[in-house]
């Protein structure tokens, strides 16, 4: 067993045990905290596959900008005592079984697919540094990339309407 | 690695974001719970990249270079719009909580009138 | 032929136009004058025609291709011919008496019926014209449903009496299950021949190409249809009570004219039905059972029309005797000489009922002839013309058909002379009861009683002349070496007939008949010269309710199909077919009502349905793949 294998043993189970916290969590404060947990694993496992610019920006974007946000927003309703009441036990019962149910057909469907030999390319490989993805994003997805800014504007006015105080 | 166990990986952590959904009733647990599926999407799209990019760096290593790079490039557009898709979100969610004081789904059932 | 053809049935379409459209503006003597002369103008070009054809001048006027598929091409075209020039003249000629005459019979009827009336009357010229002219079956067929449509109408034309309206769905659904053999008999033809044109089907080639049953069916089938429109068993009741209908109407339609269709149909098919003996044999016998029926139902029918309608059943059955002996012209003989005297009978009556201010019940008549002398001398030319009294027209077109009878099959002579002596009985009963002895009406009646208008007495006179001079046209060949002009005339359509009996034999014949038509007359005279209360015995009821055949169609039809329809109705409609579109109903509103429940609006539901549709999707796929 390589230190890449091990590392991606590590990773899973770190990815996969924080998202399990982050369920079962009851506060909420938590919560977020397994998921920004959760959320550095698989920025690990980009960079083992050598996803460098992907891995920053998962980070950036997702651990540092939005989880704050939600931490800001937990902390702002003063939700970290957890209030949720257990109401209806059956109910999440019923839910947690239709989830495993989900994960034993998919797992069942994908369990015979032609490409479950393939190699994924680890610690190798060009396509994931910055430099050939800015080329990509700037060249062919210019359009896409100059609409992703419109999307952001809409949604920041979109944001700043909702939350306003009538 | 076989690109087996990424898919297992990111089907594992796509059923917990589902039954964090479907079990917990805090709006803004089911937000993040979203997100883990959001991730363990842009896991697989990320796997799948580099898995092409070794078919093909292994078919034609000289004439290829660019194979797998718009999975990551999708990768990265799914991140703006669950960034987009947050900011929204959450202000909703804080407004559903200076109107009803909870961020409880279950009062949430207007879809019904 | 020129197209000029096309305006003898055009003329009354333009009468029937003008008077259809503009019934509330036309005056009454506009309207009567648009509808008389439009059938006018029509009679005198056929006579032109006429003279056309007896030169020698037939043939097909084509105008446009009607219908037309794959190889059958149906044009629309008129045929004109000896057989169709003799239909034309006794259709437009009494057609105009008739239309004069109605001018003063329906003057008490207000302007715009007035005016309707005359548009009926046109129109059912119009269609009785396309009947004879069409060139093909389909034409035909255009002007048969034409004829019953107006027949209907004209039935039903004081549409306010719900027993005219009765009588009218009668006679148009009998006619129906007629013109039914009709249409399956051209497409029997359609389907062997492809082609329903005359000249085409009668050819060597044609005939050949039939087999026998074909043959057989395809004029059994034509023969239905005759019995539907001519009135013959078991299709005959419609006749006597459409009687409804106004006289004229009665003296046009039902005598004249287009009850005399299946005769041209048969006489125009005669090729095929010469070659298909079973249906000969089946129409000479339904021919004769229905003049027999119809001769006894008469003699105890008490309404003047009603006698004369089932004479005119009795007098159809004897042409269909024609046609089944293969005695086309006989038959065809028989239908003008019939169109001229029994016109005459039934305007006649006309006169009479008018006179009487609309009473139609013989037994409260009597004595007539001192008031009306014209009514009375044309009516009693008219019962010598049908009773066959030598030099009378009827004498020779009965003559002819007992003459073929007698040749053909003894039994049905027999029967055949015991109506022409029942024929001769109740007509002259009729005249006897109608004009002679004393007045039984009321006194109201018979202040009133008057010489019809000339308007009436005309057109009777002319009918009278015609109903002796008529049948000069074909004396038979004892008397007169080549007298039958008519024969010679339509030998191209109909082989000439030659009797096979001698010259002794046909002048005993000839004497029987008539020897037994006199001791009848006097018969009658002594029985019916005074008036008597008749009291019927079992047999004379039984003849008084015409035999019980519309109750038993009644019962065995009618109440079977009412019985079947309120059964349909109750049951199946109602428990089967409301109770499956009602379930369908109910039972969405009932699973709406329980998928309601489904909509909770609680997200968390929602989203759990969503995994297990998807789930459920995921494991289809997986079983459905492997």
């Amino acid at each position: 067993m390589g230190v890449t294998q091990i590392l991606f043993w590590v990773l899973t189970v770190l990815a996969l045990g924080s998202a399990l916290m982050v369920v079962t969590s009851r506060n909420p404060v938590y919560s977020v905290l397994y998921l920004i947990l959760c959320f550095f694993a698989i920025s690990g496992h980009y960079i083992l596959m050598n996803a460098q610019f992907l891995a920053v920006v998962n980070i950036i974007v997702y651990a540092g900008a939005i989880m704050v946000l939600f931490l800001f927003v937990i902390m702002l309703m003063n939700l970290n005592a957890s209030v949720e009441p257990q109401k209806n036990k059956w109910l999440k019962i019923a839910g947690a079984i239709a989830g495993g149910c989900l994960l034993l057909v998919l797992v069942a469907a994908f369990k015979d697919a032609d490409i479950k030999t393939q190699l994924v390319q680890t610690k190798d490989g060009e396509i994931g540094l910055i430099n050939n993805l800015g080329m990509a994003l700037f060249k062919d997805y210019v359009v896409p990339f100059e609409i992703s800014s419109v999307l952001f504007l809409s949604a920041m006015v979109g944001a700043v309407v909702i939350g306003k105080k009538e | 690695m076989p690109v087996n166990y990424y898919i297992f990986v990111a089907l594992a952590l796509f059923s917990i974001g589902v039954v964090g959904v479907l079990t917990r009733r805090n709006a803004i647990i089911v937000f993040m719970c979203i997100e883990i599926m959001l991730n363990a999407v842009n896991l697989l799209l990320v796997a799948f990249s580099k898995m092409h990019a070794a078919v093909y760096a292994a078919a034609a290593p000289a004439t290829v270079t660019g194979t797998g790079i718009d999975g990551q490039l999708f990768v990265f557009f799914i991140m703006v719009v669950a960034a987009a898709e947050v900011s929204v979100g959450l202000a909703i969610i804080v407004m559903m909580y200076r109107n009803i004081h909870s961020v409880d789904i279950n009062f949430l059932n207007r879809l019904k009138h | 032929m020129s197209k000029i053809v096309a305006l003898v049935p055009l003329l009354p379409l333009l009468g029937f136009l003008i008077n259809g459209l503009l019934r509330k503006q036309l005056s009454k003597t506009a309207a009567g004058i648009i509808g008389s002369g439009t059938v006018l103008g029509a009679f005198i070009i056929s006579v032109l025609l006429f003279i056309d054809v007896r030169n020698g001048k037939t043939g097909v006027v084509e105008f446009f291709p009607f219908i037309s598929f794959d190889t059958v091409k149906i044009p629309f075209a008129f045929l004109v011919d000896q057989l169709t020039a003799i239909y034309l003249l006794i259709i437009t000629g009494v057609g105009f008496l008739i239309h004069v005459y109605s001018t003063a019979y329906m003057h008490d009827e207000e302007a715009p019926h007035f005016a309707r009336y005359f548009a009926y009357l046109n129109l059912f010229v119009f269609s009785m014209l396309l009947l004879v002219l069409g060139a093909n079956y389909v034409i035909m067929f255009i002007g048969w449903e034409g004829v019953g449509l107006c027949s209907y109408l004209l039935i039903g034309y004081w549409f306010k009496n719900p027993q005219y309206n009765n009588a009218a769905k009668k006679a148009f659904v009998m006619n129906r299950i007629g013109d039914l053999g009709f249409l399956l008999a051209v497409f029997w033809l359609l389907a062997k021949l492809s082609t329903v044109t005359y000249g085409e089907v009668f050819s060597a080639d044609a005939i050949k190409a039939l087999s026998q049953t074909d043959i057989t069916i395809i004029t059994l089938l034509f023969f239905v249809a005759a019995t539907g429109k001519s009135a013959q068993i078991p299709l005959y009741t419609w006749l006597p009570d459409a009687m409804a209908g106004p006289t004229p109407v009665s003296a046009l339609i039902h005598a004249a004219t287009m009850v005399t269709a299946g005769i041209y149909l048969v006489a125009r098919t005669n090729i095929l039905f010469s070659m298909a003996e079973t249906t000969q044999h089946v129409i000479a016998w339904i021919g004769v059972a229905t003049a027999l029926l119809a001769a006894t139902i008469a003699v105890k029918q008490n309404d003047i029309k009603k006698v004369l309608a089932y004479s005119t059943v009795s007098q159809l059955g004897y042409m269909f005797l024609a046609l089944g002996m293969g005695a086309y012209t006989a038959a065809v003989f028989h239908v003008m000489t019939h169109a001229f005297f029994k016109a005459l009978l039934f305007l006649g009556s006309g006169s009479v009922i008018h006179a009487m201010g609309g009473e139609q019940d013989i037994r409260k008549m009597g004595g007539l002839a001192k008031h009306m002398k014209i009514t009375y001398f044309t009516f009693l030319i008219g019962c010598l013309a049908i009773a066959g009294v030598p030099m009378f027209s009827g004498f020779f077109s009965k003559d002819a058909i007992l003459l073929s009878a007698y040749e053909h099959n003894k039994i049905i002579w027999g029967i055949a002379l015991l109506v022409a002596a029942l024929t001769t009985f109740y007509m002259f009963r009729l005249l006897f009861l109608t004009f002679k002895g004393s007045f039984r009406g009321t006194e109201e009646q018979q202040h009133h009683l008057h010489e019809s208008p000339r308007a009436m007495t005309i057109p009777l006179i002319i009918l009278g002349v015609l109903s002796i001079v008529g049948g000069y046209i074909s004396v038979p060949e004892v008397f007169v070496a080549g007298g039958d002009k008519l024969g010679q005339f339509l030998a191209p359509i109909i082989p000439l007939h030659t009797h096979a009996v001698s010259h002794m034999e046909e002048y005993a014949l000839m004497g029987g008949t008539t020897l037994l038509v006199a001791i009848v007359i006097v018969f009658a005279w002594n029985k019916y010269k005074t008036y008597k209360e008749e009291t019927n015995g079992a047999f004379g009821n039984l003849l008084e309710n015409k035999w019980y055949v519309d109750e038993l169609y009644n019962t065995i039809i009618v109440k079977p199909i009412n019985w079947l329809a309120g059964f349909i109705e109750n049951v199946l409609e109602r428990s089967g077919i409301d109770a499956i579109v009602n379930g369908v109903g109910r039972a969405v509103q009932y699973s709406s009502r329980q998928l309601r429940l489904l909509q909770s609006g609680q997200v968390g539901s929602y989203v759990l349905l969503m995994i297990a549709g998807m789930v459920l999707l995921f494991v289809l796929q997986f079983f459905l793949k492997k």
